[in-house]
């Protein structure tokens, strides 16, 4: 144990951004999140301007911006699917260099770009300022039905052990000889996922039993603490404040 | 204090685990519960607290039986410690995990944070507790694991395997942890030198039944009963000239 935490999102630090209550920032993100997709994608100096917005709230927490950059990969699926996008739809097309492009297919291609990455980017952010545990109570606080509260804080505490257990099954059968090159090699890949499912399976009945031992009674405590202020309240939705304003200029300009 | 009266258990595929077995353990005493795979050991652990209902016989703790009606106070009472700590611990971060016991006995939040406390300092780990699990040691989590059950502060505690997958510095450390705790322990382990060092008094079970009960030292060296049920002390290991109990020649 006590390998690399590299993949973890949370980064440790004491800016404005790590200071403001879980839910706080939570409620802010969502509310951003839904401003930028609702603004027309015509709109494009909307998108640069929510950008900007972002990056000055990535600066003020102090966030390295490699450190974000690297988290953004996650992104990188929707990427290709966006830039399959001009290729792959109907409609009139343009042509740019050697290629003919659907004009509807770029313009669907840069929206769920910008829209992808300025959503992806405001959650990777309120990832890095906020510890897990702190965005699992926010989402209790939220009175987000229980259960999903505790399936994601199960998530979050087994992803590790899971992992592992699938590392030391990839090794266990590497050590054997095994190399999955073709596809006569998906049956012990298949196979190993069904080990893994019931291996999981059979741990949650183990996690159950040692919750009953200690009088379960289908509540996660995990505690009430959080509180916010108005000025708190003030300095989480100055984002999404600014990025509204910037919807409804976006708007009237389609409109008129 | 524990006090089973001819517990028999069979699984709802119809094997049967425990036959009838007795066993009476008094406040303060340390009872090192020993036995090969599959003699039903997890199975017994299992009806101290009312996880598995016996099919025959009775379990009292401290005069309560365990019944439905009385589970939660059966729970606290009685602290069982799970081999893999992956399994007991669970919550975002030690200080949650070694809360979630005391949350559910519904207790005030002070009292809460105050056993808290004590518990993560009795197993030296109240400078971890704002960690999350998973980010600890092996070792650690086994004494956070110990931690979230004495935070219940119950009246036995319940070792499945203490000792298992330790480093031996690890191992030393938690026996020096349970060796300072003022509570009564039922230790399962086939870790026959742990249970010597810790328990003063050891009991067998075999094929779901309890086939000896006496000082760990006298059943250590009771060769023939100990190869009768499958039990073997390490290589080079002989209880005769640890700790003195008897010189040697």
């Amino acid at each position: 144990m006590g390998a690399g935490h590299g993949h973890t999102v949370h980064f440790h630090g004491h800016s404005v951004l790590h200071r403001l209550p879980a839910h706080a920032k939570l409620a802010a993100l969502v509310a951003f999140v839904l401003i930028v997709v609702a603004t027309p994608r015509t709109a494009v100096w909307a998108f640069g301007t929510y950008a900007v917005l972002l990056l000055l709230v990535a600066r003020a927490s102090r966030v390295p911006a490699r450190y974000l950059g690297k988290r953004l990969l996650i992104e990188i699926p929707f990427v290709v699917f966006a830039l399959l996008m001009p290729v792959v739809s109907t409609g009139p097309r343009v042509d740019i260099g050697p290629l003919s492009l659907s004009e509807p297919g770029l313009w669907a291609a840069w929206g769920l770009l910008a829209k992808g990455t300025i959503g992806v980017g405001a959650s990777v952010l309120l990832g890095a300022t906020t510890e897990p545990r702190d965005i699992i109570r926010a989402l209790e606080k939220a009175r987000l039905p229980r259960q999903l509260v505790q399936i994601a804080a199960f998530m979050f505490r087994y992803l590790e052990v899971v992992v592992g257990e699938l590392t030391r099954m990839r090794i266990a059968r590497e050590s054997r000889g095994f190399r999955a090159r073709s596809v006569r090699a998906w049956p012990a890949l298949a196979a190993t996922l069904g080990a893994l499912f019931i291996r999981s399976y059979e741990r949650g009945e183990r996690v159950h039993l040692a919750m009953l031992s200690r009088g379960y009674a289908g509540r996660l405590p995990l505690g009430d603490d959080l509180t916010s202020s108005r000025a708190d309240w003030v300095r989480a939705l100055a984002l999404p404040g600014a990025a509204a304003i910037c919807a409804v200029v976006a708007w009237m300009g389609v409109g008129g | 204090m524990l006090d089973l009266r001819g517990v028999a258990y069979a699984y709802p595929d119809g094997h049967q685990a425990l036959f009838g077995v007795d066993l009476h353990v008094h406040p303060g005493e340390r009872v090192a519960l020993l036995g090969p795979n599959g003699a039903g050991k997890t199975t017994l652990v299992l009806h101290l607290n009312g996880i598995l209902a016996a099919g025959a016989g009775s379990v009292t703790v401290s005069g309560l039986p365990v019944r439905k009606e009385n589970l939660l106070e059966i729970r606290r009472r009685v602290g069982v410690v799970f081999q893999d700590p992956d399994d007991q611990l669970f919550m975002p971060s030690v200080r949650d995990d070694v809360a979630f016991g005391p949350a559910n006995l519904g207790l005030a939040p002070e009292v809460i944070e105050a056993r808290v406390e004590s518990a993560l300092r009795a197993v030296g780990m109240l400078d971890f507790a704002a960690r999350p699990p998973h980010h600890l040691s092996f070792g650690q989590r086994r004494r956070v694991a110990v931690a979230t059950v004495l935070a219940m502060e119950p009246e036995i505690l319940v070792l499945d395997e203490p000792s298992s997958n330790l480093d031996p510095a690890s191992r030393r450390e938690l026996a020096e942890i349970l060796d300072g705790l003022d509570v009564t322990v039922l230790m399962v382990t086939h870790d026959l030198p742990y249970a010597l060092q810790l328990c003063e008094r050891a009991v067998i079970l075999s094929d779901g039944r309890i086939v000896a009960d006496g000082p760990t030292a006298a059943i250590l060296t009771d060769a023939e009963l100990m190869a009768r049920h499958r039990l073997e002390l390490p290589f080079g290991f002989d209880p005769r000239t640890v700790g003195g109990l008897t010189a040697g020649p």
